[in-house]
């Protein structure tokens, strides 16, 4: 049983810190901030939560599992409304967002020149 | 009232599950700072149905499972877009409509919106998401509106 | 693995930092920021564990709302001190395409 938990516990542990190095990777590889904001995203959610579940099954002590789930609670409540302000406050003073870097359909691609020569 | 005796009770169980000491000094410092805690939000006038959404329903369990469900795999994109690099990602703004009818409704959908990796509210009007993608595919897969059904439902169940 | 779970959190708040040091605008500085306070948590989490000492998650409750606080601070800031401010967010609605 020991051992089962243990391994489970690594394997969680493990998951969740790929994520948070790809979440790093990620914003400092995306090219404008809003697509950085969703690499930060990653390492808000998934990441958090595989870790926080890792050291839940690190340690069978009752208070330090509510405590885990409240701070994961926290974090889980906490990160949309931080990154939604932040994205808010980005568009509102007119932080102009990279459009389809690879255009697709022309609709998309007349829209971005619209978007870059206003701004 | 009902709000404020939840807000009360939910702040209770905070202070006891985090605390760990149960003497009389510490418990009376509790009972004190929950006492000022209530008195502020009564005074700030934030302590409504709006904080305090004791309307709950078999709706919420299920959502939020979805919500996980959609989570994980919008995660497990993102990440495999930021390991292919730049050249395979498409960023996209677009706005779109939201059904739900009262604002916790409206803000429940934009912080799922947010929540998933991928996609995130730039702003909220009326009616209206402004939502930015990193792909396209995730602002199509919001404008199927499975989503946003979803959190109709479960206003509609309160 | 608790250890290699939290080198792989400190390489990850370098990379945030390297963000916050070189990011073009401000709002990449706030982000980054935002990013190496949630990590953060997650550290102070893990070395509890490290150090066999679980009273270390309080301080990490603690830290999450004061780095929830003062990333909204800071947006306040910015935005009282930015003139080009439209203010408007039905006006940013209107100018997506």
């Amino acid at each position: 049983m020991e051992g089962v938990l243990s391994l489970l516990s690594a394997f969680f542990l493990l998951i969740g810190s790929f994520l948070c190095l790809s979440g790093g990777v990620g914003i400092l590889r995306f090219p404008d901030f809003y697509t950085r904001m969703h690499a930060a995203g990653v390492t808000d959610t998934l990441a958090a939560t595989m870790i926080l579940i890792g050291l839940m099954l690190q340690n069978p002590e009752m208070l330090v599992i509510i405590k885990l789930i409240l701070i994961l609670l926290m974090t889980l409540f906490i990160s949309p409304a931080a990154s939604h302000a932040l994205g808010q406050a980005a568009a509102l003073n007119n932080l102009p967002p990279l459009v389809d870097l690879h255009i697709k359909d022309l609709e998309s691609a007349s829209a971005s020149g619209d978007k870059t020569s206003k701004s | 009232m009902r709000h404020k005796i939840s807000l009360s009770i939910i702040l209770l169980l905070f202070w006891l599950l985090n605390s760990g000491h149960y003497n009389y000094l510490i418990l009376a410092l509790g009972a004190a700072s929950i006492a000022i805690v209530v008195l502020i939000a009564h005074r700030m006038d934030v302590v409504d149905h709006e904080s305090q959404t004791i309307h709950l329903s078999l709706e919420y369990p299920r959502f939020g499972l979805w919500l996980i469900k959609e989570i994980v795999v919008a995660n497990l994109t993102v990440v495999k877009h930021i390991w292919l690099g730049n050249k395979t990602i498409t960023p996209t703004v677009k706005v779109i409509k939201a059904s739900q009818t009262t604002d916790v409704g409206k803000v429940i959908y934009a912080n799922s919106i947010t929540l998933t990796p991928g996609t995130v509210a730039l702003g909220l009007v009326n009616d209206e998401i402004m939502v930015h993608a990193l792909i396209q595919e995730n602002i199509e897969s919001l404008e199927s509106g499975d989503m946003d059904s979803r959190v109709s439902k479960l206003e509609q169940s309160w | 693995m608790v250890i290699a779970a939290t080198l792989a959190i400190l390489v990850a708040m370098i990379l945030a930092v390297i963000r916050a040091a070189a990011g073009p605008s401000l709002y990449d500085r706030i982000l980054a920021v935002n990013m190496f306070g949630t990590k953060t948590v997650l550290l102070i989490s893990l070395l509890g564990f490290v150090m066999g000492r679980p009273e270390f998650l309080d301080i990490a409750m603690v830290y999450a709302l004061i780095n929830f606080i003062s990333v909204i601070g800071v947006l306040r800031l910015s935005d009282a001190f930015n003139s080009k401010h439209n203010g408007q967010v039905a006006d940013l609605v209107k100018r997506v395409p």
